[in-house]
């Protein structure tokens, strides 16, 4: 699968399927700071991920004061 | 996995509410947290004329977006910090939101009105970007809320913000700044009153808000924030958090509830010494016939010739280098 990632921008590949939480596990992300998008849609730990699936894990911490 | 409220599939999980969600419910969760901010802080009436603190992110956004539906009459206000692509990007975001719900946005521009901007302004007085940047925004807001007439400045600090800063001004326990770390700032000495009504929200459920209601926002961090000391004590907090689900949200709102009443005290003393700038009238804390610290910073940052980011993050990289050096030696 395709998985985009931010700050900085870059895209790699996955091979085989995984759960949401395995994935962010393995690509040691944590939960609390990241959101994983589907076609522009949320998709919770638990979903399976195909090895077809194109997803962004967006991180949700920011900086500023 | 299924929502907690209709049973139907669920789009995201809540730990620290021990529980998951459907789009519909996970927003109507969200609302529903404002409200209550909202409500038991006395933060807006519904005949507020509201300003909006907007920077183009995905908190600003969100909660432009929630008060207006929720039926506020909302204005939002961009500055334009001239952070290269960076503000030029989030500039982008904020005036499309602005303009494909109909909403007035005003923007301020540091480089073409007051002659400056960011980067020039951290190499001139060699802080950290985001203390030059956070003293430029609390001005303009104060300043356009006040030229406006607006009753209120909202702005879109979390729960992740309120309880990173609490933490750095407890490992130092800065006990002023403890005092004054509430959802709420009164309107008084010239200054408008200002509130925060996403402290019941963390910055995942503001990412997802925006999601699901469509809102484009800037993603990429501030280069001239990364790293900063903020971010490592959210990171840390994330830390607790994934063991402890609920952890930010009992310590920053277990402050306020147990630890701000006793405190209250010394939030109120100090604040009485309060003086009109004599060049730009803003009202600040310095003594009769002085000058505040914003035009200060605009007469030092204008004469100097503008700085480019890259410069900056260049210096701030090589100074952590030379400092993580210095700590080993």
């Amino acid at each position: 699968m395709k998985v985009l990632l931010r700050n900085p921008r870059r895209e790699i590949e996955i091979e085989g399927r995984r759960r949401v939480h395995a994935l962010l596990a393995e690509l040691g992300l944590p939960r609390e700071s990241h959101l994983v998008i589907r076609n522009g849609t949320l998709i919770p730990g638990d979903e399976e991920l195909d090895k077809d699936d194109v997803i962004e894990i967006r991180p949700v911490i920011s900086g500023g004061f | 996995m299924k929502c907690r409220t209709c049973r139907g599939p669920a789009i995201i999980e809540l730990p620290r509410h021990n529980a998951n969600f459907c789009a519909e419910h996970f927003l109507q969760l969200c609302r529903r947290q404002v409200e209550k901010a909202i409500h038991d802080h006395d933060m807006i009436q519904k005949s507020d004329r509201v300003l909006v603190a907007v920077s183009g992110g995905k908190d600003s956004l969100a909660v432009w977006d929630m008060l207006i539906e929720l039926g506020y009459q909302a204005d939002g206000l961009y500055i334009a910090l001239g952070i290269g692509e960076y503000s030029e990007e989030s500039r982008e975001y904020t005036e499309r939101f602005a303009a494909e719900r109909n909403l007035k946005l005003t923007v301020v521009s540091l480089r073409d009105d007051y002659g400056y901007d960011i980067p020039t302004a951290t190499k001139v007085t060699g802080r950290v970007p985001c203390s030059a940047c956070g003293m430029s925004k609390r001005h303009l807001f104060d300043k356009a809320a006040v030229d406006g007439g607006y009753d209120v400045v909202v702005t879109g600090h979390n729960l992740d913000d309120e309880a990173a800063v609490l933490f750095g001004n407890a490992l130092r326990w800065d006990v002023e700044y403890l005092a004054r770390q509430l959802p709420v700032l009164p309107s008084r000495h010239g200054f408008p009153k200002k509130v925060k009504p996403l402290i019941r929200l963390t910055e995942r459920e503001m990412a997802a808000w925006c999601v699901i209601r469509g809102i484009d926002y800037i993603v990429e961090e501030c280069p001239m924030a990364e790293g900063n000391r903020h971010i490592g004590y959210k990171e840390a907090l994330n830390v607790l958090e994934e063991k402890s689900p609920g952890t930010k949200a009992s310590y920053y709102l277990g402050f306020l509830d147990r630890m701000a009443p006793v405190l209250a005290p010394i939030a109120a003393t100090g604040a009485d010494s309060v003086t009109p700038c004599v060049q730009c009238g803003a009202p600040t804390g310095g003594e009769e016939g002085s000058v505040c610290a914003f035009c200060r910073l605009v007469e030092r940052s204008a004469a100097h010739e503008p700085v480019s980011v890259e410069l900056v993050r260049k210096k701030s990289r090589s100074q952590k280098r030379v400092q993580a050096g210095a700590a080993k030696k």
